[in-house]
C-alpha cells in the first residue's frame, strides 16, 4: 500500500510561539537520555533539529517547520550543591519545578523571567533577563558549565573560558541541543519578597527614578500605562525579605505556587481593544499604591502575576499577538517615549509594557540585553499599520545602537538582524565550529538568515 | 519564512507571466519579500516580467523554464526550486481560455486545454504539496474560474477545466489541512486580460489588481476559498440553483 506523502505522521504537529502566530508543522520527539539525542542529531533529516522546551518565547525562536523538535521534558532532575550554591539540573528542567525545590531548601534561581514556565535549555539558548540584570545580568553569566549535543552527536562539555560556550548562551538552540548546565543560586532565609512600589507620574518621572534608585536595589521594574500619553505607571523594586522582616510565625520558606484560572478559549479579538486595555491599565494603575515601603510578597506574586492565569495567550484571540521588545543606550532614552507614542498612534492597546533598566552586557555575541533602556510591549499582530510602524522603530533602534530580542521577534528584517547584532559573523563562525552542517536550525534561523 | 504579520520572505509563481499572479505579488507587503521565481515557457514576455518584479524591489527573482504541458519534468523543476530555499506562497496561475468553436471543431485542441489547465495544474499542484507538506508552511493560491461553477454553452471546455481543477483543489486542502500548509482557491470572475481581450465584458469585469487584492487579504485572513470580487459569490449562489432551460436562455442572453 502507498503512503501518501502528504498524511501527517504520528508525532506531527502544529506548534507556534507564545505569540500563537504562524504555526508550522513538525515531529516532536521526546527524548529520555542524551544517547536519544544523539540518534536524533546523527539520523538528522534535512529539515534538521531544535530542542523546544516550554515554548515560551513569543515567535519563531522554537519551531522549526518540517523538522524534529526534540522533547527534553523528561531531563528535569536537579541536584543542588548546598554548600556550594549550585545546582546542577537537566536542561528541561522548568524553573517552576526547580523553584518547588530550591524555594524550600533556601535558594532562589539566579534569573527568572517574567514566567517560570522556562525550562534551563532554554533559559540558555534566550540567555534571559530579569527584574536583577541593572545588577547580576543574565541566566547565562550564572552558568559555570554547561553539557551540549553538537552538530556531529558529539556531546561536549562548556564552560566560560570557551567561546563556544557564549555561542550556545544567547544562541537560540542553533550551536547544540544543550543537555544540562551548572548555575549558581541566590540564597535566600525567607521565601517572600520585601517589595517597594510608587506609582509615576509620567515617563520622565519613573526614568529619573529609576535612574537614581535602581542600585539600591537587586529588582526592578516599572509597568507602563501605555494608553495614557503621559506614560504613567507603577514602579516595583525590591529584594528577597529577610527574617527579621516576617511576622512572627510565618514560615520562612513556604513556597506552593498555584494556578488560579485558565483563560477561556474563544475569546472574540474585539474584546481585547484599546478599551478594555484602558479601563484594565487604568484600574491597575489605582491599584497601586501612591508611595509603599517594604510590602511582603509572595515570589508568584512580585516575579511570576500572569503564570496564575493559564494559557493567558489566548486573550489575544485567534490572531495571535507579538511582542515588541527592544534595548537602546541610555543616550537614547527619547526612543522609549517615541515608540509608545506611535504604538499609540495606531491604537495597539498592551496591557504588558513594562520599563527596566540593563547592567553590563556579557561576553556572548547574541545575547540581547547591554546598558540602557529596555521596553517591552505587547501587540494582537491583527492591529492595521504595525508591520509599518515596527519598522519603524526597528530603524530608529538601530541608528540609536539598539537591538530587539531574538525570544521576543516575530516579524524583523534579516538585514535589522545582521546590522543590530554586529557580533553575528563571529557567532556564525562559531556556531560552525559547532555544527558544521547546519543541522540546528529553526524557523527563526531561516527568517532571519542566521 | 512568513512572519508573525503574515509577511511573505518567498513567492514562487507557476505562470510566469500571468498578470493575476504578477499582481498578487505585487499585492503582498514588500518589506520582507526577498525572493520570486517566475516559472513559465521561456519567452520575452516571461524576462520582461523578471524585470517588472525587480522594478518593484524584490532583490533575487529569478525565471525557471517550466512547461505545464510536461508534466513528467515538474518534479525535478520544482524540488529545485524548494532545495534552494522555502517558499512561502506559491501562485498556480498558469490557463489557457482555449477557442471553444475550435475545440468544437478539433478535439485534440479542447485536450490541449484540459492538459494545461487541469492535468498540468493537477500534477504542478501535487509536487507544490509534496514540498510544502515537508517543509511544514506555505500556501498554495489556486487561480480558479467562476466558469468551473456552472457550465455554459459559451466556454464549456474552458469551464470544465476549472471545474476539475477547482474540486482537486478543494480536496487538496482538505488533504493538507493541519499539515501547516494551506490552500487558497480564488475563483474571479470576468478579469481584463491578455486572455479576455477583444471580448465583450461581462457584469462585474474587474482588474487583475483587484482579483490580486482579493487573493492577498483572503490569505491574510486564512480563508480557503474567494470569489473576486466577492458578490460573485452570491450570483453564482443563485445562477447554480436555475434550472437549467432558464439558466441556458440567460447565458445565451449573456454570451
Amino acid at each position: 500500500m502507498t503512503i501518501s506523502p502528504l498524511d501527517l505522521g504520528e508525532s506531527e504537529r502544529p506548534l507556534t510561539g507564545w505569540g500563537r502566530t504562524t504555526p508550522t508543522v513538525a515531529s516532536v520527539k521526546a527524548v529520555t537520555n542524551v544517547a536519544d539525542i544523539q540518534d536524533v542529531v546523527q539520523h538528522a533529516s534535512p529539515r534538521g533539529v531544535l530542542a523546544r522546551g516550554l515554548g515560551r518565547s513569543y515567535g519563531d525562536a522554537a519551531q522549526s517547520g518540517g523538522g524534529t523538535l526534540v522533547d527534553l521534558s523528561s531531563l528535569d532532575y536537579a541536584h543542588i550543591d548546598h554548600e556550594a550554591g549550585l545546582v546542577t539540573a537537566g536542561a528541561g528542567a522548568s524553573l517552576d519545578a526547580l523553584l518547588r525545590t530550591l524555594v524550600p531548601a533556601g535558594f532562589f534561581v539566579p534569573v527568572t523571567p517574567g514566567t517560570r514556565m522556562v525550562t534551563v535549555g532554554g533559559a540558555i539558548a534566550a540567555d534571559i533577563h530579569g527584574k536583577n540584570h541593572h545588577v547580576e545580568g543574565t541566566f547565562g553569566s550564572h552558568v559555570s558549565s554547561l553539557t551540549l549535543v553538537d552538530g556531529q552527536g558529539e556531546l561536549r562539555t562548556l564552560t566560560p573560558d570557551s567561546p563556544l560556550f557564549w555561542a550556545t548562551i544567547g544562541g537560540m538552540g542553533l550551536t547544540g541541543v544543550i543537555t544540562e548546565a551548572t548555575f549558581d543560586l541566590i540564597p535566600i532565609t525567607t521565601s517572600l519578597m520585601s517589595v517597594d512600589t510608587d506609582r509615576t507620574t509620567d515617563l520622565d518621572d519613573a526614568m529619573s527614578r529609576m535612574i537614581e534608585g535602581d542600585d539600591a536595589y537587586r529588582y526592578s521594574v516599572t509597568w507602563i500605562d501605555s494608553i495614557s500619553p503621559s506614560g504613567r505607571g507603577v514602579m516595583t523594586r525590591g529584594d528577597h525579605a529577610t527574617l527579621d522582616q516576617l511576622p512572627p510565625g510565618t514560615p520562612a520558606l513556604a513556597y506552593g505556587p498555584q494556578p488560579r484560572l485558565t483563560a477561556p478559549t474563544m475569546i472574540p479579538g474585539a474584546l481585547l481593544n484599546t478599551l478594555s486595555v484602558r479601563a484594565f491599565n487604568a484600574a491597575w494603575f489605582r491599584k497601586a499604591p501612591k508611595h509603599r515601603v517594604a510590602e511582603l510578597q509572595s515570589i508568584p506574586a512580585f516575579f511570576h502575576p500572569l503564570d496564575g492565569v493559564l494559557e493567558w495567550n489566548r486573550i489575544y484571540g485567534r490572531g495571535g499577538f507579538l511582542q515588541y521588545q527592544f534595548v537602546v543606550p541610555d543616550t537614547a532614552a527619547h526612543v522609549v517615549p517615541y515608540a509608545l507614542k506611535r504604538l499609540r498612534d495606531i491604537g495597539a492597546p498592551s496591557f504588558l509594557t513594562v520599563l527596566k533598566r540593563f547592567g553590563a552586557a556579557n561576553p556572548a555575541p547574541l545575547s540581547f540585553p547591554q546598558p540602557g533602556w529596555t521596553l517591552t510591549a505587547d501587540v494582537p499582530a491583527r492591529i492595521a499599520g504595525l508591520a509599518d510602524v515596527l519598522d519603524e522603530l526597528d530603524t530608529l533602534v538601530l541608528s540609536e545602537g539598539g537591538r530587539l530580542y531574538l525570544a521576543k521577534d516575530s516579524r524583523m528584517s534579516p538585514a535589522m538582524m545582521a546590522s543590530s547584532y554586529p557580533r553575528l559573523a563571529e557567532w556564525q563562525e562559531q556556531r560552525t565550529q559547532l555544527d558544521p552542517h547546519h543541522v540546528f536550525t529553526s524557523d527563526l534561523a531561516r527568517r532571519l538568515s542566521l | 519564512m512568513m512572519d508573525a504579520l503574515g509577511t511573505p520572505q518567498s513567492v514562487l509563481v507557476l505562470g510566469g507571466t500571468s498578470e493575476i499572479a504578477l499582481n498578487t505579488v505585487a499585492a503582498l507587503p514588500r518589506n520582507r519579500l526577498s525572493r520570486v521565481v517566475l516559472a513559465g515557457r521561456p519567452s520575452p514576455a516571461l524576462d520582461e516580467a523578471v524585470q517588472k518584479v525587480r522594478s518593484i524591489g524584490v532583490a533575487d527573482v529569478s525565471s525557471v523554464a517550466f512547461d505545464a504541458l510536461t508534466v513528467d519534468s515538474h518534479g525535478a523543476i520544482i524540488d529545485a526550486i524548494f532545495d534552494a530555499g522555502d517558499i512561502d506562497v506559491v501562485v498556480l496561475a498558469f490557463g489557457v481560455l482555449g477557442d471553444q468553436a475550435q475545440a468544437e471543431a478539433d478535439p485534440a485542441a479542447a485536450v490541449m486545454v484540459a492538459s494545461t489547465n487541469y492535468t498540468g495544474a493537477m500534477s504542478a499542484s501535487l509536487h507544490v504539496a509534496r514540498r510544502l507538506r515537508m517543509q511544514g508552511h506555505g500556501w498554495l493560491v489556486v487561480i480558479s474560474s467562476v466558469a468551473g461553477d456552472r457550465a455554459r454553452r459559451s466556454n464549456f471546455v474552458y469551464g470544465s477545466t476549472k471545474a476539475g481543477l477547482d474540486a482537486f483543489a478543494q480536496g487538496l486542502g482538505d488533504a493538507m489541512q493541519g499539515t501547516g500548509a494551506h490552500v487558497l482557491i480564488v475563483r474571479p470572475g470576468f478579469v481584463r486580460t491578455r486572455m479576455t481581450e477583444g471580448m465583450p465584458e461581462a457584469p462585474m469585469t474587474i482588474n487583475p489588481q483587484d482579483v490580486a487584492r482579493i487573493t492577498v487579504a483572503a490569505m491574510r485572513q486564512g480563508r480557503s476559498l474567494v470569489y473576486a470580487p466577492g458578490q460573485l459569490r452570491y450570483v453564482m449562489g443563485v445562477l447554480k440553483a436555475l434550472p437549467r432551460p432558464v439558466f441556458r436562455k440567460l447565458a445565451a442572453r449573456q454570451g
